[in-house]
């Protein structure tokens, strides 16, 4: 269509395409890289062995262990900090040209080959600009509400996995302190909201309140199904119980899971503001809600965090319901054997399972951040009472429902002799199986309706090269 | 200064007052709104009109017959033609011109495209209000091309001047129909792609639906018209009941709320009305390129300073946003005495206080972009 248009005959330069690819390709995998380096090595028996090994000291003994012990803390908080917030930035990005390509538009094109520097050009331009706090508000509140938010989302990376020993720390309180420090975010938008004293951003911040109490309560509930099933709330070990095919996933083995999958990710779009849910900046009704008086570098975080919140959004889907990190094929005797001690420096092949482990997680939570992104430019947003309608009337009694189907399930599993015996074990299997094979199904008549849709597509196809 | 409009307001500690615009996204313009809410739930919302306030009446006192044409583009930039049209017609009332009928034919063609893009605009940005923002821009696509055409037209993309007391501007240029009917053929179709993209979208019509519910009564009696009031059931066009131009030769039918998926007279309704409105002139732009003929498209002998008579004169078209109405007053010498502008989004201004109580604040918004305001034309 605009093959004539001046514009579009300007080529990208081959530097510059070879620089974006190695940016692109080389910041996100080498985080990875470094977090797969890091974080196995950083486990308290591997920092002692490491002590003994290069310092001849005994670790309990050594006076300075519990320095090291901080430094390595403070690495590993400054790289997955990093991961947080460049993966926040290059979404932005991501999302800019998937909304471009939505809207039959090109999106940002300009800094960078395809336009990928301009995730960093918007970071410098808000950094640059003017910190402004309002006269009336209150400045120091004003100053202290995007780090509360800021906190809720970089902490769930102490216990939100990337691959099999890739992980800060498996809590066994994992899932019960994701729920928790998430509830910070709507603490740091309430002292917005207030502290900016502008109606709006009350608005703002008394939506976001009321919105996000409310979906904690089916978003907690949809929860407990994996941890009824897992019988555990660490979230390695809830991954452990699954296995690396679909159909031995939280998700297929049985039927209330899968309605427990919908209730979570529904109520966790609410409680990450995002479209249909994304009331409290409801930039046609609230100027921009509790960003109203936002500008500069705390703006910046605002966005940063719900950018890098579709990370935490879908790692924890991923986690519960998705079979996380597990490769099909492998099993826990294949990892144990690998392994060897653990004060051991592992082998190469070891290594390459893990990288592979990271892989999966990866790619199974990019398809979900997918899912999220065209779900945001393909819906309208409900109105606030619909919003508590949604969530009060129908997902908490689902969840409930759901709640005390896998309860009862799980009774019979124990009654006919646990997982992976007995009746109830084939049960699961055969529930696995076919709701695998009618979820393909879905899929599959999914993606034939869409391919008859884009077909039927008149849109962007009107030719306008010789007008 | 002490805002006159503080005083209608009555203040208690239990009432949010809000300042809904003039600098806010979904007010279409300058245009303010004094909210009182309870929560998220209005008790009033009083409409402050005036912030776009250019003295366009005024002006048309102070510029002579022709030198006002411009001016009129500014009373309804987004659908400026029917602007043009109205006062060429009222004038030539006053002049006793014959308009030639390919002239006619061409004011019809024109008007009709832009009652289309202005449509694009209105339900794009219901849309866009509504928090959906893709269908805006693939509205916008549209309208692009429309206003390709026109610039091909007139050389104009906005403020189109093209409609002359007496006639036209300029003819078509060659190729121009083929091209018209290029687009057309592809407006039809893209049509069924925008019901599909957002008109059955369940939150849409949750949204719309029985929201803002205007009975045919209350239409009537605020005076509104257009797709405002059709919606509301009240079978009323301009182009069929008291045609003009060159609107007697086509077939079309006029769309009327049918309570699609509420009430007759909701908001989903006036949303609805302008997409079948838009097939509608499709339909004829199509027969009007069809049957045009041939011969001049400028009256004979027009002078070019006028002095009409001392009369007083009525014009009203169907603009885009319903009614538009001018009223010009001649005391004989080569400046009117008076232009007055009736216009459709002034009157629907009208009703959105006694609409307001009881709606959410997230429907206010609903209910403007329903009405297709244009914060020009109400203030003009």
């Amino acid at each position: 269509m605009s093959s004539t248009l001046p514009y579009s005959k300007k080529k990208t330069s081959r530097q510059m395409v070879a620089l974006t690819l190695a940016v692109a390709l080389g910041l996100p995998f080498g985080l990875l890289a470094a977090l797969l380096v890091l974080l196995p090595l950083s486990q308290q028996p591997m920092v002692d062995a490491l002590i003994k090994r290069f310092v001849g000291q005994d670790a309990a003994a050594w006076p300075y262990t519990s320095l090291v012990y901080a430094g390595v803390l403070a690495l590993v908080a400054f790289m997955v900090f990093n991961f947080g917030a460049i993966f926040g930035g290059m979404t932005t990005w991501y999302e800019m040209r998937i909304a471009g390509r939505i809207q039959s538009r090109i999106g940002p094109n300009r800094v960078g080959a395809a336009g990928f520097f301009q995730w960093v050009a918007d970071a410098a331009k808000l950094i640059l600009k003017e910190d402004l706090v309002p006269t009336d508000a209150d400045a120091i509140l004003f100053r202290a509400a995007p780090y509360f938010v800021l906190a809720g989302f970089v902490l769930t990376f102490v216990v939100l996995p990337f691959g099999e020993s890739v992980v800060v720390a498996d809590l066994n309180v994992g899932l019960f302190y994701v729920t928790s420090i998430t509830a910070l975010v709507v603490v740091g938008i309430m002292v917005a909201g207030w502290s900016s004293n502008s109606k709006w951003a009350l608005f703002g911040g008394v939506r976001s309140a009321a919105q996000v109490v409310s979906y904690e309560i089916p978003a907690g509930l949809a929860l407990m199904v994996p941890v009824l099933m897992a019988g555990t709330l660490s979230m390695q070990e809830i991954i452990r119980q699954q296995g690396g095919w679909p159909w031995q996933w939280f998700l297929f083995r049985n039927p209330a899971a899968f309605v427990a999958f919908l209730i979570l990710f529904t109520s966790q779009l609410a409680e990450g503001n995002r479209t249909p849910f994304d009331l409290p900046e409801a930039d046609s009704e609230l100027v921009a809600g509790y960003l109203s008086e936002y500008s500069g570098f705390r703006f910046a975080l605002y966005f940063l965090v719900e950018w890098g919140n579709l990370w935490v959004i879908s790692a924890v889907g991923v986690t519960l319901f998705f079979g996380g990190w597990q490769i099909p094929g492998v099993g826990p005797e294949l990892w144990q054997s690998l392994r060897g001690a653990p004060t051991e420096i592992p082998d190469l092949a070891w290594w390459g399972l893990q990288a592979l482990s990271m892989l999966v997680f990866l790619v199974k939570t990019l398809v979900l951040v997918n899912v999220i992104i065209w779900i945001r430019w393909t819906l309208p947003r409900i109105r606030v009472d619909q919003m508590m309608n949604l969530c009060w009337k129908y997902l908490v009694p689902a969840a409930f429902a759901c709640l005390v189907f896998t309860l009862g399930w799980q009774l019979l599993v124990g009654a006919t002799g646990g997982s992976g015996a007995g009746f109830m074990s084939v049960a699961e299997t055969v529930s696995g199986v076919a709701l695998f094979a009618i979820a393909c199904l879905l899929l599959f008549r999914f993606l034939v309706l869409t391919r008859k849709n884009i077909d039927a597509v008149v849109g962007d196809r009107i030719d306008l090269t010789n007008w | 200064m002490e805002k006159l409009i503080l005083r209608r307001v009555d203040h208690n500690d239990e009432e949010v007052l809000l300042n809904f615009g003039p600098q806010h996204p979904s007010t279409h313009g300058v245009l303010n709104f004094l909210v009182q809410t309870n929560g998220e739930v209005l008790t009033r919302a009083i409409p402050d009109v005036g912030y776009l306030h250019r003295a366009i009446e005024k002006i048309g006192e102070k510029v002579g017959y022709p030198g006002f044409m411009p001016y009129t583009d500014r009373v309804d930039y987004v659908a400026a033609m029917f602007a043009n049209e109205g006062y060429a017609i009222a004038v030539e009332k006053l002049m006793k011109l014959q308009v030639p009928p390919r002239a006619q034919y061409l004011r019809a063609i024109s008007c009709e495209l832009n009652r289309i893009a202005s449509h694009l605009i209105a339900v794009g940005s219901t849309a866009m209000d509504l928090g959906a923002f893709t269908p805006f821009i693939h509205g916008i696509r549209e309208r692009e091309t429309i206003n390709d055409l026109i610039e091909a037209l007139c050389g104009a993309r906005l403020t189109y001047n093209y409609h002359r007391i007496g006639g036209v501007a300029y003819d078509m240029p060659s190729g121009w129909r083929d091209k018209v009917l290029a687009f057309l053929d592809h407006f039809d179709t893209l049509l069924v792609e925008w019901d599909r993209l957002i008109t059955y979208n369940e939150i849409f019509i949750k949204r719309l639906a029985n929201v803002a519910v205007i009975p045919a009564a209350m239409a009537k009696s605020y005076g509104l018209v257009g797709p405002n009031l059709r919606a509301s059931g009240v079978d009323w066009d301009l182009r069929r009941d008291l045609p003009y131009g060159a609107y007697p030769d086509f077939q079309f039918k006029v769309p009327v709320g049918k309570a699609w998926y509420g009430t007759l007279g909701d908001c989903f309704d006036r949303y609805y009305v302008r997409v079948l409105e838009m097939a509608e002139s499709s339909k004829i732009v199509r027969q009007a390129l069809e049957k045009i003929p041939d011969g001049e498209f400028m009256a004979p002998k027009v002078p070019r300073k006028m002095k009409p008579e001392a009369a007083e004169t009525f014009s009203r078209v169907e603009s885009a946003r319903g009614e538009m109405a001018y009223y010009v007053v001649s005391d004989g010498t080569e400046n009117p005495y008076r232009v007055r502008i009736r216009t459709g989004s002034f009157t629907a201004m009208g009703i959105i206080e006694a609409l307001s109580p009881g709606l959410m604040l997230a429907d206010l918004v609903a209910l403007i972009s329903s009405f297709d305001v244009v914060a020009p034309e109400i203030d003009r």
